[in-house]
């Protein structure tokens, strides 16, 4: 090795900007960054929300004329349903979990006076918000948004002429997930550098709160598996516009023959799952972390079996990137294969089962404070068990080859990914916002928008297991016509109708996040009682987060109830821990 | 905009790094291996397309693996001035540094030149994806007119892996002439722009391909301005870390898609 000698580290310090633009619009600062990521989502999950809601009215009234949008015809409902998976997915699990709370947090809770990189971070942050204004103007463009789904399967994603918005629309949608992926890529290096490099002095990996582990594991996946979809899609692209034929094999559209020959589709199906499924656990994995915090949190007792915590998100990330194959067992592979999949794909459940029991462990017995961030960590212990039991039963090719691209998947990623991890941003929020914004949430108006969206949620998704077992199909848009469904038509009203309600209920959310930065009770710093390095430091934190100074970590992050401490909890940077042993 | 830098005593705050080493070094380990998968995506596609297709074509001349051959050299050369210039740097040498690190540019730019060629030639030959403009004088009846109308995936593969690997071997250029002259270089780089843009056909790979480096002068600037720094030994060796990783995907492309497409086979 060179002789010279480096600073272990880098200076990672700025001074605080002065100016308006670089301190609320350009800013360096990953506290703010965080909230712009934040916002971001904010703005997405409400333009997805509406999409879902149109697309609730259209299934049950095919022939309703909307105000100003008119009727829905078959092909705009595929629109709305590719736009609305591909801005939940990315813009919002991807992005508020990990970009906004991870952003914010995870600098504080290691102990760090900003990101490793903070011009980079800079970046990723406008690089998304570039990819996101991309992706909304495909609305606006001729021919109108995409419809090849969230998943983009060509042929039908890979030829302009395949239908009304696939042109122009579809290119918009494949150089805004390009985007997407160049800063999800910056921000995911970004995170495993400061996770690994600016951990303050006895900030020990197997001290950190199980939200950084989460964050840390989350940016590995993302460092993995984005580069492989920027690889498809600028391959995607080249089909599209350089007449190359990656993804096309030979076909015809209304008997013209296309130009294209000798690609393949499942070429983009094996490019495309081997980022889509650990793209899953990237919108997963930070809930999983931030549930186990809350859980420790709110039952004043220390995690259960927080070692094997780590490795079952750990395992969870490694398995994840060699079951991909469990989304394409209609695809015609060899059985072999797909037994090789199934049985690693059960193997997730192993990790998966073990985190669900050490949540029950946590709270077993504990001294329980129902907080409204406690009410959605438990509602994502239920989601997310309820949402988890269907997988191993779509992991079985078998009986994947009847409910393959039924409602029953719909109903199967929905509770889980959708809204189990939504269920996480909203935990995050109800948790985090005296720290942000200085002021306490509103309790009695989260309270509703907890129960609303509980029930509300579980009544608009667990019907669609029945749906998908008596084989309605995804992605079709006129159910009432379809003889062998009509039986089912009550049960998609009663979905709407839950919809409604549901919707109804995120605009008290909504209200209360911006009735309480102005009206909320003022928050102390440490309103939770909780240990972690963030409940140290002011609210909002200053600038470099500690005020000038590095905190020294003696303790673990779950020290409740500790017998013999004066109070029930040790913060993390308290010197004198009276064990009783 | 100043940027208040801890004093080097300072990093004792923090816990001893993991693999005892500078952040942006790490940075850059971890880039690279996402870029190894975006290539390895690249790679995969590249070998099912070749799998799936019966009487894959092996049409490339003596000339073209000549050629190859040529290009290979210039990109060894410059991995050996690139650690000659990493060593300069060490050494505090900031002269040598900065002339190994023009001659490693220049090694780089006679690779892309070559290459650049190389795609006019086969163009011109008729290996080509429809995208690329028509060169006049029409197409000679050679085998790659055969091999484009009947194994499209030949073209459409040779293009995209070898476009990504010149991208990556352009920017690398960019990059280190940035780490060399800092904001010195982006006049450079809009002559070079201006240069390749005007100076030929509209039919050049050239032609299209500079806007690149109108795209990277853009994006340089809008770094420096948000970090203008100056460079130490450390963003040399990172600057090499990228520059021999480029390198080493050639080290797969060159048999994979050139030796094992050569006409003996
Ligand atoms: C042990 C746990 C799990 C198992 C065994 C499992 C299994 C599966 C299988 C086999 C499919 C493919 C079904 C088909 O298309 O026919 C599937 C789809 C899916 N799963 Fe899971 N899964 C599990 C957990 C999760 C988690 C934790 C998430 C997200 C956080 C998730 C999100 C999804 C999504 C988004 C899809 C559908 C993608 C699409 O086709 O649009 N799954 N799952
Ligand atoms: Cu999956």
């Amino acid at each position: 090795m060179a002789t010279r000698e480096f600073a272990a580290h880098d200076a990672h310090v700025h001074a605080a900007p002065t100016s308006w633009i670089r301190k609320y619009v350009f800013s360096l600062d990953h506290k703010v960054i965080g909230i712009q990521y934040f916002f971001l989502a904010l703005t997405a999950v409400f333009v997805g929300m509406f999409l879902s809601l149109l697309m609730r009215i259209h299934l049950i009234w095919p022939a309703a004329a909307l105000p100003l949008l008119g009727e829905i015809k078959p092909e705009t409902y595929l629109t709305l349903l590719t736009m609305h998976g591909t801005i939940m997915v990315f813009f919002v699990l991807t992005t508020a979990p990990q970009g906004g709370f991870g952003n914010y947090f995870l600098p504080i809770q290691i102990g760090a006076p900003d990101m490793a990189f903070p011009v980079l971070n800079m970046l990723s942050f406008w690089v998304t918000a570039l990819a996101f204004v991309v992706m909304l103007s495909a609305f606006f463009v001729v021919g109108g948004a995409p419809l090849h789904g969230w998943t983009g399967y060509p042929p039908l994603s890979a030829l302009p002429a395949a239908g009304p918005g696939e042109a122009l629309g579809a290119d918009l949608w494949v150089i805004s997930i390009a985007l997407f992926c160049l800063g999800a890529l910056m921000s995911a290096l970004n995170f495993i550098t400061t996770t690994l490099d600016m951990r303050a002095k006895g900030m020990t990996l197997m001290r950190m709160p199980l939200t950084c582990w989460a964050w840390f594991i989350t940016a590995i996946l993302g460092l993995l598996a984005f580069g492989v979809l920027l690889s498809a899609g600028i391959l995607l692209l080249l089909d599209r516009n350089a007449g190359t034929s990656f993804f096309v094999p030979l076909v015809t559209i209304n008997g013209q023959l296309t130009g294209h020959r000798g690609g393949s589709p499942l070429l983009w199906q094996h490019l495309f799952w081997f980022f889509g499924h650990p793209e899953v656990y990237i919108a997963i994995l930070p809930a999983m972390g931030l549930c186990s915090q809350l859980l420790s949190v709110f039952s004043r007792k220390p995690i259960f079996g927080y070692k094997a915590m780590v490795y079952a998100m750990l395992s969870i990330g490694f398995l994840g990137f060699m079951v991909w194959g469990h989304h394409m067992f209609m695809s015609g592979m060899s059985p072999y294969t797909a037994f090789a999949f199934s049985v690693m794909t059960m193997a997730i459940g192993v990790p998966s089962a073990i985190k669900t029991f050490n949540w029950l462990g946590t709270i077993w017995k504990g001294r329980i404070r129902f907080t409204s961030p406690m009410l959605f960590a438990l509602g994502f212990v239920s989601l997310f068990i309820s949402g988890g039991i269907s997988g191993p039963f779509l992991a079985q090719p078998v009986l994947d080859i009847q409910l393959h691209d039924t409602y029953f998947v719909v109903g199967h990623f929905h509770l889980i990914m959708g809204v189990a991890s939504i269920f996480g941003i909203f935990a995050a929020t109800y948790y985090w916002f005296p720290k942000m914004f200085g002021r306490m949430m509103n309790e009695g108006m989260a309270r509703w928008h907890f129960f609303i969206t509980l029930i509300g949620t579980y009544a608009i998704f667990m019907p669609m297991h029945y749906l998908g077992m008596a084989a309605h199909l995804r992605r079709y848009s006129q159910l009432t016509e379809l003889k062998y469904l009509h039986g089912l038509v009550p049960l998609q009203e009663f979905m709407t109708y839950a919809a409604f309600v549901t919707i109804a209920g995120q605009f008290l959310f909504l209200f209360n996040l911006f009735w309480s930065m102005k009206f909320g009770e003022k928050a102390t710093d440490n309103p939770w009682e909780a240990t972690t390095l963030e409940w140290t430091t002011a609210t909002p934190p200053p600038h470099d987060n500690f005020g000038g100074h590095i905190p020294v970590v003696y303790n673990g992050p779950y020290e409740y109830s500790v017998p013999g401490a004066p109070r029930d909890f040790i913060m993390q940077t308290d010197p004198a821990i009276l064990k009783a042993h | 905009m100043s940027e208040a830098t801890l004093p080097h005593e300072m990093p004792s705050v923090y816990e001893p790094s993991l693999f005892g080493t500078y952040s942006k070094k790490i940075g850059m380990w971890l880039f690279l291996m996402s870029d190894s998968l975006t290539f390895g995506a690249l790679l995969y596609a590249y070998s099912y397309g070749r799998i799936s297709t019966p009487n894959w074509p092996t049409p490339f001349h003596s000339e073209s693996i000549v050629n190859a051959t040529i290009m290979t050299a210039f990109l060894l050369t410059s991995s050996l001035t690139m650690v000659l210039a990493v060593r300069a740097s060490t050494e505090g040498n900031a002269k040598a540094q900065r002339l190994w690190l023009l001659a490693t540019m220049a090694c780089g730019m006679g690779f892309v030149l070559l290459h650049g060629r190389e795609w006019s030639k086969l163009i011109a030959e008729g290996l080509t994806l429809p995208v690329f403009p028509k060169p006049p004088g029409g197409e000679t009846a050679s085998e790659f007119v055969n091999v484009s109308k009947t194994v499209p995936q030949f073209a459409a593969t040779f293009f995209g892996l070898t476009g990504m690997h010149m991208l990556h071997v352009t920017l690398g250029v960019v990059y280190l002439g940035i780490v060399a002259l800092r904001r010195y270089f982006i006049p450079i780089l809009l002559v070079f722009w201006l240069a390749a843009w005007l100076g030929t056909p509209a039919y050049s790979p050239f032609h299209y391909g500079a806007h690149v480096l109108l795209l990277a002068a853009i994006v340089c600037s809008i770094i420096l301005w948000l970090k203008p720094k100056v460079y130490d030994s450390s963003d040399v060796e990172v600057a090499g870390l990228y520059w021999h990783f480029v390198d080493l995907v050639w080290m797969f492309i060159f048999p994979l898609v050139y030796l094992m497409s050569a006409k003996i086979l």
